[in-house]
């Protein structure tokens, strides 16, 4: 164990003039790569974002400093990596908005406080109605929105299409616009910059991170987990937390438990990079299909999950197929561009189609999963929540309500009616 | 763009299909505990290579099959109706 | 660089010339041209920018793998905004414009960008920006970012998708392609077989071969004639986009600007999809001039055009050779570079006039804004106007990857070859690491299946490895490593310095590799820089992952013909036709299509629920569903399948019921019907036909014996019109002859049988509006017949609008409208079969959960608006010390003609006991006021059924 952190660089304008004057020498590494100790208080399983933010939020809130990140590959691999970076809050259940509120609001300042830019681009969110009843149920969960407190409004078929002027407005087109629900303060980030971000915040506040490290099983004493067993051997902790999303099953069974999730491909893919046409992140909520455009100019394209359980991060062709067929049925000139590149992540997707988090059948160890297919949005309250959880043994209070004893209780928190779930 | 040989109508595509969870779990008796319930419920294996799913061909003859296939590689390696 | 085209050769037609324009400029090529061909011909050098600094940018290649040559393109109709010329045919009249200049390619204003280059390395932008908000900057930097630009008013044609099923697909009709193709035909199997070139042969085409003593491109032209006659389904001008499961094979075809999908179910799988060059790493290797020696050598062989006057042609193994002694064959003086000290064929070069520089290596390109000599690294400077470099191959194994291979580092031949070989793949020729014709053959024969077939023989220019990636001149100077991203290894260093050492790290810091191109020229070079300053071997660095497309496709090709109509297709109604022609208006309701209301739109809604309310209304509920339960245990399935018991149920009798989820949230109601002891028929709601149908199968198949009970789906079958009000008694009787009428012998939910022009009928006295009503259903062909005969009759038209209004006034609820995931029978205050029922079915357990059974449930109430109507979606709010909070909301509201004042039902928490709770109520900043009441607002007592 290091007892001093080590010196990071600031970043500014001013020091990148300094070292464009200095042939850009003087960087220091983002985080240094460590090996295992043999002990740490906190042990976060999982180098994605909610593992990386977790182990932050450890050590800056609670003062935890023995803490260690294991990646059994490289860090934002996962998820992180390969999600379309919408960030929004517009979830009807009021637990579900006030968790995803907090983390849009601890979005808004990632930037300076981890002194890495993460390009949260606050350019608005439209989840677009196609028909009266799509218009009703928008407005029914707008009201929940605002009464819960976010930011939410209602516009109208000619405010939408001048949020996005590309949208099919000819009268008799398969998707009409009829009107929108709008979060303003919604928008994109830069997704790989967010996990580095709090990997080098982490790390500077005396974290480990130890990528290449995977684990092949846990260390029981008396009925209670009290370390792991990894190809870099074995690592003992006094609390253990999982947040490794889609391999999430695959971890609880080394625990000797199963868990309410089931692992699917979403798909994602960009186009080829375009001068700015599109200012607004598009979602459709009838048939699933969502577009933002990158700061580099590509369009970045999601919809519904490929509908067969997975672990292979493959998708299918025919999903991809579908999701680009209507998207450019609702922005017909885009039927002109060409696809640059498509890929597939594993995601973990729960019966409510809300997180998990609290503690597992097995003591000890602590989870955070099911985020399904919208974990990237959530990074920042996962963290603060998981790590609150990892500190004191107890729930925060936003994270009580996602607690698993909700299945057995029926307290389930359904946001599969919310519309899109990205 | 994955193909499942349907016991009753021979190798289809797999967008005919439709996932319908774990093969062969037991429906619990009324009076059973909370927690046996939420088992039956909504906790699955979630399997990592070889697992026991029910699909329903749903595009086709209408019937709920299992299938064994690997969620890792997509190979499916048997099929035969749910009732057997 | 001045390039010619020369008077004889090549596959071009002189004959037929095709003029266009670039950047305002007139050019004129050759059928058979492509775009990059006829500008390098036409001495176009400058033809972009790159992405981040705006360097000028010349072609570097010939295929896919150019990273530079995107133009904007219009032909016609056509738009591509990014146009890659290299594969683009040239057609007379196209219009190309540079992209990604302030100006033009030749001259840009962004151009002074890149004397900042110093303070703007890789990633610099994750460390500045910040302060005092990132979108402060952010609209600046994206107005700099994007190759090309969209034309919002261009569209593009549907494309169909077309199915191939195949023993053998083919990728890549080079040596190795064709020598598959022949072996697998020769064994009997079916084969299709993709080129990417507009013609066979693949590096036969401009390299000098010999096969069975013809030269290599005859011998593949004859090759695919002798497939193609022996039912071989040959491609040209397509490339395999992807490989997805179970064998699946994606190919995209282009034909006169269009592109067309195929998806080739095969089952096996060659891949001879070659090779492509490597650049080499020097300083300013991004000028214009500096091009790839193979690309150079097709240019000069397939399109007759000489790239340059003065060449130095720059290697370190022999192929690029053959582009040295061809352009010297063709006028230029060539001087050759090579890194090794005893090139073999040196003697043969100083015969045929070149210039050789041994043990050397080009050091800097010099020259700006082109190139116009050499540096060598002894210090010598070259004069020249074309840096043609061979730095090694980079077999193309994309595809092996899509199907999840791993490559593994060859260190003899300096490059990734396939790994562990996967079922029903094989990889042959170049991209599998052959070096010599004669092996490209036989891999090719062998991955064919080809037993005991003699290799035809074969001889070539040359042959031998290109080599692994040649640091050397990385030390000094701005060497680039992505062309198009403006990565240099400077950008690498610093990346590493940071610890951006996973291979994938480094590519997302420095976007190496992300460019329109996907890295096909930098991607190696990358890893052998990053490989070098870690001091770890290439194998051990490891290689990005490939995502398909392997070339960029069009979303018009992605999108297939699922376009317009054909996209979700709308469910439609038998009768449509009719409504129609009595001017309806149509809507989508849960992707089905139906008349929302008749005639104009003012005062329809009234009009058409008065009509129903004091005389009489016919509403097409075709839709319905008509789900068929056969057998002895029927009963018992249904007994089970839903909330109430229908085993009870007398022959010719209905019941309405709910239809709960495991979970017990109510998900579907409908009316049962029982036809005969061992015959009944669902009709659940119109969006649920299939999943009940699905629902009905699941819990038959798990639990019963299934010679004992039949689920079958008769929905289309029948068409349904529901006549409904006071004097429905009267419509039917003129629709159904000898109908019995009298209430005693046909009561409210029962059901008989009669005869409709010939046909059977079925009546059902079933009441969706609180009115005397009868559903009559016949067979779903004389549903124009049926809807015509009602409206004969008397009937008014009656459209979906005006039902949601008709049933609110009664209460009776709109399933996923009235109640949502949570909302159990309890919640809808139908707990008998829930405290009642002993026997098992469906959701049972889960309403005696905790859930189920705690307080603070949202129940269905009705509401009555304090003023005007209360809009659906509002919410009702309870303020506390705590802070507000929703406890519920409006599901359903109308302004109700017949009780003159509004009705709305909600879902309340514990509202079944607030009745008469006034309630405040929020909708987008608007306040209500409503009481909370019954959910039935007319006629409770059921009078009106009789009437």
């Amino acid at each position: 164990m290091s007892a001093t952190p080590p010196r990071k660089s600031h970043y500014s304008a001013w020091s990148l003039l300094r070292e464009g004057l200095r042939g850009q020498r003087g960087w220091t590494p983002a985080w240094t790569d460590r090996d295992p100790d043999p002990a740490y208080d906190v042990i976060v399983i999982g180098g994605g974002g909610h593992g990386l933010a977790t182990a932050y939020y450890l050590a800056r809130t609670h003062g935890i400093r023995r803490v260690a990140v294991l990646e059994k590959g490289w860090i934002g691999g996962g998820n992180t990596g390969r999600n379309t970076t919408i960030i929004r809050s517009n979830y009807f259940n009021p637990q579900s908005a006030a968790l995803y509120d907090l983390s849009v609001r601890l979005y808004e300042g990632l930037s300076r406080e981890l002194n890495y830019n993460i390009m949260f681009s606050q350019r608005a969110i439209m989840e677009i109605a196609h028909t009266d009843a799509d218009l009703e149920s928008m407005a029914r969960a707008a009201n929940a929105m605002r009464i819960s407190g976010i930011d939410i409004e209602l516009v109208d078929r000619r405010e939408a299409l001048a949020m996005a002027p590309l949208m099919d407005a000819s009268p008799d087109c398969r998707w009409p616009v009829r009107g929108a629900l709008v979060q303003r303060r919604g928008g994109t980030a830069r997704h790989d910059a967010v996990a580095w971000g709090y990997a080098r915040a982490a790390d500077t506040l005396g974290v480990h991170i130890i990528q290449g490290c995977e684990v092949q099983g846990f260390e029981i004493e008396a009925g209670r987990a009290v370390g792991v067993r990894t190809n870099r051997g074995t690592i003992r902790a006094g609390r253990i937390g999982m947040a490794v999303a889609g391999n999430s099953s695959v971890l609880a069974e080394l625990g000797g438990f199963r868990l309410p999730l089931q692992s699917y491909t979403l798909q994602a893919m960009v186009s080829e990079p375009l001068e700015p046409c599109l200012h607004t992140v598009v979602m459709s909520t009838s048939n699933g299909a969502y577009v933002s455009q990158s700061d580099k100019g590509e369009l970045v394209i999601g919809g519904n999950l490929d509908r067969n359980p997975s672990y292979a991060q493959r998708g299918s062709f025919a999903v991809t197929q579908s999701v680009l067929s209507t998207l450019v049925e609702m922005f017909p000139s885009f039927a002109t561009l060409k696809l640059m590149r498509q890929w597939g992540g594993t995601v973990d997707a729960s019966p409510d189609n809300s997180p998990l988090i609290g503690p597992t059948p097995l003591p000890g160890l602590f989870l955070n999963c099911g985020w399904g297919t919208g974990g990237f949005k959530a990074i920042p309250a996962g963290g603060t929540v998981f790590a609150h959880l990892l500190a004191t043994g107890n729930h925060h209070p936003l994270s009580a309500a996602f607690d698993l004893s909700r299945f057995t209780t029926g307290a389930l928190i359904d946001e599969s009616h919310a519309g899109v779930q990205h | 763009m994955q193909v499942f040989p349907c016991p009753f109508c021979g190798e289809r595509p797999d967008a005919e299909f439709r996932y319908g969870g774990d093969a062969r779990k037991a429906r619990p008796a009324r009076d059973c505990s909370d927690a046996e319930w939420a088992q039956y419920m909504h906790f699955r294996a979630n399997t990592r290579g070889e697992s026991l799913e029910l699909w329903l061909h749903a595009a086709g003859c209408g019937r709920w099959i299992e299938i064994r296939r690997d969620t890792a590689s997509h190979v499916v390696i048997a099929t035969e109706p749910m009732n057997r | 660089m001045s390039a010619r085209r020369l008077g004889h050769g090549g596959e071009i037609d002189r004959g037929k010339t095709l003029d266009f324009r670039f950047d305002g400029r007139s050019f004129t090529g050759f059928a058979g041209d492509t775009v990059a061909s006829a500008l390098l011909a036409g001495g176009a050098q400058i033809l972009g920018r790159s992405f981040k600094y705006h360097r000028p940018r010349g072609l570097l290649g010939s295929g896919f793998e150019e990273p530079n040559a995107l133009l904007d393109l219009r032909d016609g109709e056509r738009h591509d905004p990014n146009a890659r010329i290299t594969r683009e045919m040239l057609a007379a009249g196209m219009e190309l414009h540079s992209v990604h200049a302030l100006g033009k390619a030749s001259f840009d204003a962004l151009g002074f960008l890149d004397r900042l280059s110093r303070f703007i390395p890789a990633a610099f932008y994750y460390k500045t920006f910040m302060w005092p908000r990132w979108w402060l900057f952010e609209n600046a930097i994206r107005r700099m970012a994007g190759i090309g630009k969209l034309d919002p008013d261009a569209r593009a044609h549907a494309e169909s998708t077309i199915h191939l099923r195949a023993d053998l697909c083919v990728i890549g009709a080079g040596p190795a392609g064709i020598a598959a193709a022949r072996a697998a035909q020769a064994r009997g199997l079916s084969v299709v077989m993709a080129d990417e070139r507009s013609r066979p042969g693949g590096s036969l085409l401009w390299r000098e071969t010999s096969i069975t003593g013809e030269p290599g491109a005859a011998w593949a032209a004859q090759s695919v004639q002798a497939l193609r006659a022996g039912g071989a389904t040959v491609l040209q001008d397509t490339s395999a986009i992807g490989l997805y499961d179970h064998n699946t094979v994606v190919l995209v075809q282009r034909e006169a600007g269009r592109e067309r999908l195929l998806q080739v179910r095969a089952g096996e799988i060659v891949l001879a999809t070659g090779a492509i060059e490597r650049p080499l790493l020097f300083a300013h290797n991004d000028r214009p001039g500096v091009m790839l020696a193979d690309a150079v050598l097709e240019y000069l062989r397939r399109y007759a055009v000489c790239a340059g006057e003065r060449v130095v042609v720059a290697t370190a193994s022999d192929p690029a050779w053959e582009t040295a002694f061809a352009l010297q064959a063709a006028g230029a003086r060539c001087v050759l570079v090579d890194a090794r000290t005893d090139p073999p064929m040196a003697a043969a070069a100083r015969e045929r006039g070149i210039e050789l520089r041994t043990g050397a290596r080009v050091a800097q390109a010099l020259g700006a804004p082109v190139v116009t000599g050499a540096r060598l690294d002894t210090g010598e400077r070259i004069p020249c106007d074309l840096i043609a470099v061979g730095g090694g191959w980079t077999p193309l194994i994309n595809l092996w990857c899509h199907a999840r291979g791993r490559p593994r580092w060859n260190a003899e031949l300096g490059c990734y070859l396939p790994g562990d070989a996967l079922p029903g793949l094989r990889v042959a020729g170049s991209a599998n690491g052959a070096v010599s014709l004669a092996q490209a053959l036989s891999q090719g024969a062998e991955a064919g299946g080809a037993q005991g077939l003699e290799t035809p023989a074969c001889s070539e220019f040359s042959s031998g490895p290109g080599g692994a990636p040649d640091l050397s001149q990385t030390g000094g100077g701005r060497v680039w490593v992505d062309l198009q991203h403006d990565v240099t290894v400077k950008d690498l260093e610093l990346a590493i310095r940071e610890n951006f050492r996973v291979v994938e790290h480094l590519k997302r810091y420095t976007t190496l590799g992300m460019a329109n191109d996907q890295g096909r020229t930098s991607n190696v070079n990358g890893l052998a820089v990053l490989a070098d300053r870690t001091a770890r071997s290439i194998a051990e660095v490891g290689i990005t992952t490939f995502r398909p497309p392997y070339v960029p496709v069009s979303m018009a090709a992605l999108a297939g013909h699922e376009r317009g109509e054909l996209q979700h297709p709308l469910r439609r109604l038998p009768a449509e036709n009719a409504h129609r022609a009595e001017g309806a208006h149509f809507r989508d309701y849960g992707n089905l299509l139906r008349p929302a209301w008749y005639g104009p739109e003012e005062g329809a809604l009234e009009r058409e629920c008065r009509a129903a309310r004091e005389s009489v209304a016919v509403l097409d509920a075709s839709s319905l569903g008509k789900i068929e339960v056969i057998g002895p245990d029927a009963g018992a399935l249904l007994d089970f399948v839903f909330y109430h018991r229908l085993s009870t149920l007398a022959p010719g009798r209905l019941r309405y019921t709910l239809a709960l989820s495991e979970s017990g949230a109510v998900w579907d109601d409908g009316v049962v019907m029982r036809l005969a002891p061992e015959h009944f028929v669902v009709s659940c709601s119109s969006g649920h036909v299939a999943a009940m149908t699905a629902h009905l199968q699941e819990w038959r198949e798990d639990h019963f014996d299934l010679s004992r009970v039949f689920v079958h789906d008769c929905t289309s079958q029948w068409a349904t019109m529901a006549i409904s009000g006071p004097r429905s008694r009267e419509v039917l009787a003129s629709i159904i002859p000898g109908a019995v009428l009298d209430d005693a012998d046909f009561p409210h939910m029962s059901l008989q049988t009669g005869v409709f022009h010939d046909r059977p009928a079925r009546v059902a006295r079933v009441s969706f509006t609180g009115e005397r009503s009868y559903e009559v259903s016949v067979p779903a062909s004389l549903a124009g017949a049926l809807w015509q005969a009602a409206r004969s009759g008397g009937a008014a038209p009656l459209g979906v609008e005006a039902l949601g209004v008709l049933r609110a006034e009664k209460g009776f609820l709109f399933i996923g409208q009235d109640t949502d995931s949570e909302t159990q029978p309890q919640d809808l205050g139908m707990d008998g079969p829930r405290r009642n029922r002993k026997d098992a079915y469906v959701g049972d357990r889960s309403l005696f959960l905790p859930e189920g059974t705690r307080a603070g449930r949202r129940q269905l109430v009705g509401i009555a608006a304090d003023g005007a109507m209360i809009p659906p979606g509002a919410h009702a709010v309870a303020s506390s010390a705590a802070g507000r909070r929703s406890i519920g909301f409006i599901t359903s509201s109308y302004d109700s003609a017949a009780l003159g004042r509004p009705v709305a039902l909600a879902l309340i928490e514990d509202g079944l006991s607030r009745m008469g709770e006034v309630l405040e109520f929020e909708h987008l900043g608007a306040r209500h006021r409503g009481a909370v009441t019954a959910i039935c607002f007319l006629d409770p007592a059921g009078e009106r059924l009789h009437v």
